[in-house]
């Protein structure tokens, strides 16, 4: 089928959906509501009530609308009326509420969120009125919640595979990485490297080469490579393809922790669908582009996120890394050339070209355009996953869409950019969302996760967590890294218990310095951040827990049990055959 | 414990539903079926794959999902990364423990629970998590925690 036959079938498709006489009801079902709030029995309660009061209904379970804290979320669309959304649905009030609108044209007001659309209802506030939603700008999330994540007619009735479309049969290569370096895109995995000039670095060569989608993410605070993949698996596999033209590479991956069941089934279902509509494959919409994409599962290792051990994980081997040069642009995986991409970067490149590079330059920032994808997680009144112009600031983003700090408690300290991020005061605040100013606040965006503390926490306590996590994850390939982390840990354990004294502080800030200069890759480069960010801001707290008077009392309240290594020696001492 | 024999590894290995073979797909496919690697897997899967065993051994040793015991009747995960533990993790750690007589993960010795912490399960607007068999739960605190797992008793 021709591409424009395809648009023309999904666009009928989608006219019977939102016009046709049946109600149309979404379910969201995303990491949190599908299988934390599960959504899952929503669906089948739904789908139970409409068989037996036959009652004709069209239900798709549709991803995540971000508002995490108002999961799980239904809407119904139906006799021309606008979205009406209800959140915090349960098996025990979605027939109530569905009854009384389907069959009586009432609307509940109990778990009531508002409507969506142009119209409105008399009395319901509209949902764009949220504040968690009146403040989004989402473009890499613009399907999310809106389609059934396992339907593809549906994402291309909302423009999906136009951008495709448009770079290989009107584009060649280099105009397609001139458009991606124009926009102004820069990775979104941590780093900021701008796309297109990465692209460029394979333009020239020849033979296999291979796009990596870097889906990893083992961020504590961060769920949005996640997010997208469960939500809308098709934009991240028209960016991919998009990006295997313009690099003239022949395979893509999409690399992700093995154990997370539905960003991995959604997506080998959304590959399968673009295959079978002869978006991915061989001679794609005719022309002489053709390129494969797999799904390839890691173990769980957190160093598997940095590019050169994805590569070696996704060679099979254990995911720690390789030394530079040769860059993977040069020798990736399997020695062929590879780029590899955050979920989150490619997430835009389908609108980008579609849209143009102008479009995208012009939301944003001089030096950082588009959007961030922030998670909110910790103390906070509305955790979620927002999508957010650059250039917002980080109280805009606390306080009016996270909706502040509950229990009447105060802001003592953010941590951004993953455990390897930093540690902020309070006064970090006025920071706007870019790349650049976070760097110079002293932060990093990174992935986009945002964890909130209150006062309730101890700067020693929060940071002898994200000290544990980085020990417990180090690769141990290295030293600086293998026992710097270890050494850090120690110490800053010891002052959590009310001992060490303030040479303690020069001696981490010694090894903290050796493993910045010697360790192979970011995380033991970057290992001692978390400790020099907490003293700049909070060296208060842990003089004070050095004299035994912990500043909150976290610190011994809260013990962490560090989880013990149980594996046998070697493989000759495993019990059994 | 069960035996199993090197034909079914071998079956296990052939269809193993991944396109790319490579050690860690092999690995994670016997994990997958079995629940874990039994100490004939690390070799049939160095045959399987033309490799050494100590190739085997290495990727097998290094991925912390990797067990070489039969699990428990049910695996019960707790989340500690910083996230959950500024919500409370640390005590439904040291709750989990108490109730189960563990000192740090593993398995009960009656063979029915197997305790893990995970570093992150991915859910954190709902920390602290939890997963018990599989399935997340959120917002998890100590007595609700002992609740569920009575039930599974």
């Amino acid at each position: 089928m021709s591409f424009e036959a395809l648009k023309r079938d999904s666009d009928k498709r989608w006219l019977d959906l939102t016009t046709g006489s049946k109600p149309w009801i979404r379910v969201s079902s995303a990491m949190c509501c599908g299988t934390s709030l599960e959504s899952d029995s929503i669906v089948s309660e739904i789908v139970n009530y409409s068989e037996k009061n036959k009652i004709p209904i069209n239900i798709d379970t549709v991803g995540c609308h971000g508002i995490c804290y108002a999961g799980p979320i239904i809407d119904i669309l139906y006799k021309g009326q606008p979205r009406i959304f209800w959140g915090n649905v349960t098996r025990d009030n979605v027939i109530k509420i569905l009854d009384n609108y389907i069959k009586n044209d009432e609307v509940l007001t109990d778990n009531l969120l508002g409507t969506l659309g142009d119209r409105f209802i008399k009395g319901i506030k509209k949902i764009g009125d949220l504040p968690g939603m009146s403040l989004q700008n989402r473009i890499a999330l613009r399907n999310s919640g809106n389609i059934a994540f396992n339907d593809i007619y549906q994402y291309i009735a909302n423009g999906g595979f136009e951008g495709l479309h448009k770079a290989v049969t009107k584009m060649s290569s280099d105009e397609v990485i001139s458009e991606v370096k124009d926009s102004g895109l820069r990775g979104r995995g941590g780093a900021a490297f701008p796309t297109g000039l990465k692209w460029s670095f394979m333009a020239n060569s020849k033979g296999v080469k291979y796009i990596l989608c870097n889906c990893e993410e083992g961020d504590p605070g961060a769920y949005n490579d996640k997010g997208i993949l469960e939500s809308d698996p098709y934009t991240l596999i028209e960016g991919m393809a998009i990006a295997g033209y313009a690099t003239k590479s022949t395979n893509g991956y999409v690399f992700i922790r093995h154990g997370h069941d539905d960003p991995i089934d959604r997506t080998k279902e959304a590959i399968q669908q673009a295959y079978d509509n002869g978006l991915l494959g061989n001679n794609i919409f005719g022309s002489d582009f053709s390129f494969d994409i797999e799904v390839s599962l890691t173990g769980d290792s957190y160093v598997a996120g940095e590019e050169t051990a994805l590569m070696e994980s996704v060679e099979g081997l254990s995911a720690r890394p390789r030394s530079r040069p040769p860059f993977p642009a040069a020798y990736g995986v399997w020695g062929h050339p590879s780029t590899i991409n955050n979920v989150k970067s490619l997430a835009y490149v389908s609108e980008i070209i579609r849209n143009g590079s102008e479009w995208f330059k012009s939301i944003g920032t001089e030096s950082s355009s588009g959007t961030a994808i922030v998670c909110l997680s910790g103390d906070i009144l509305h955790p979620g996953m927002y999508e957010v112009e650059m250039g917002i600031s980080i109280e805009d983003v606390v306080k009016k869409i996270g909706g502040g700090i509950p229990d009447g408690r105060s802001l003592k300290m953010l941590q951004t950019g993953g455990p390897l991020g930093g540690v902020l005061g309070p006064d970090s605040l006025k920071v706007k969302i870019d790349f650049d100013e976070m760097a110079k606040a002293g932060a990093i965006l990174g992935s986009g996760g945002i964890i909130i503390v209150d006062d309730r926490t101890c700067a020693v306590d929060l940071t002898k967590s994200l000290v544990a996590f980085c020990q417990y994850e180090s690769c141990g390939k290295c030293f600086p890294c293998r026992l710097g982390m270890t050494h850090l840990l120690e110490i800053v354990e010891k002052i959590s218990r009310g001992k060490g004294n303030l040479t303690d502080l020069d001696l981490m800030n010694k090894i903290g310095r050796n493993m910045q200069a010697g360790s192979l890759c970011g995380h033991g480069q970057l290992g001692y951040n978390p400790i020099s960010s907490a003293l700049k801001h909070f060296q208060k707290d842990f003089e004070s827990c050095m004299d035994g008077n912990c500043p909150t009392g976290s610190c011994n309240e809260r013990q962490i049990v560090f989880p013990e290594n149980t594996r046998p020696n070697s493989w000759q001492t495993i019990k059994g055959n | 414990m069960k035996n199993i024999n090197n034909e079914q590894i071998l079956n296990i290995l052939k269809n193993q539903d991944h396109t790319t073979v490579t050690i860690l797909s092999s690995l994670l496919s016997v994990q997958d079926e079995i629940g874990y690697l039994p100490k004939n897997a690390i070799s049939s899967i160095a045959d399987f794959m033309n490799v050494t065993t100590n190739d085997v051994w290495g990727v097998a040793s290094y991925y912390l999902n990797f067990r070489f015991n039969p699990p428990g009747q049910h695996t019960i995960e707790i989340c500690w990364g910083p996230s959950c533990h500024i919500r409370g993790a640390s005590k439904l750690q040291s709750s989990v423990l108490e109730k189960l007589k563990l000192k740090n993960q593993g398995d009960t010795s009656d063979g029915k629970f197997t305790l893990k912490f995970n570093t992150c399960l991915g859910a954190c607007p709902q920390a602290p998590m939890i997963s018990i068999d599989h399935k997340l739960s959120g917002k998890m605190n100590s007595s609700k925690l002992l609740k569920m797992l009575d039930k599974l008793n």
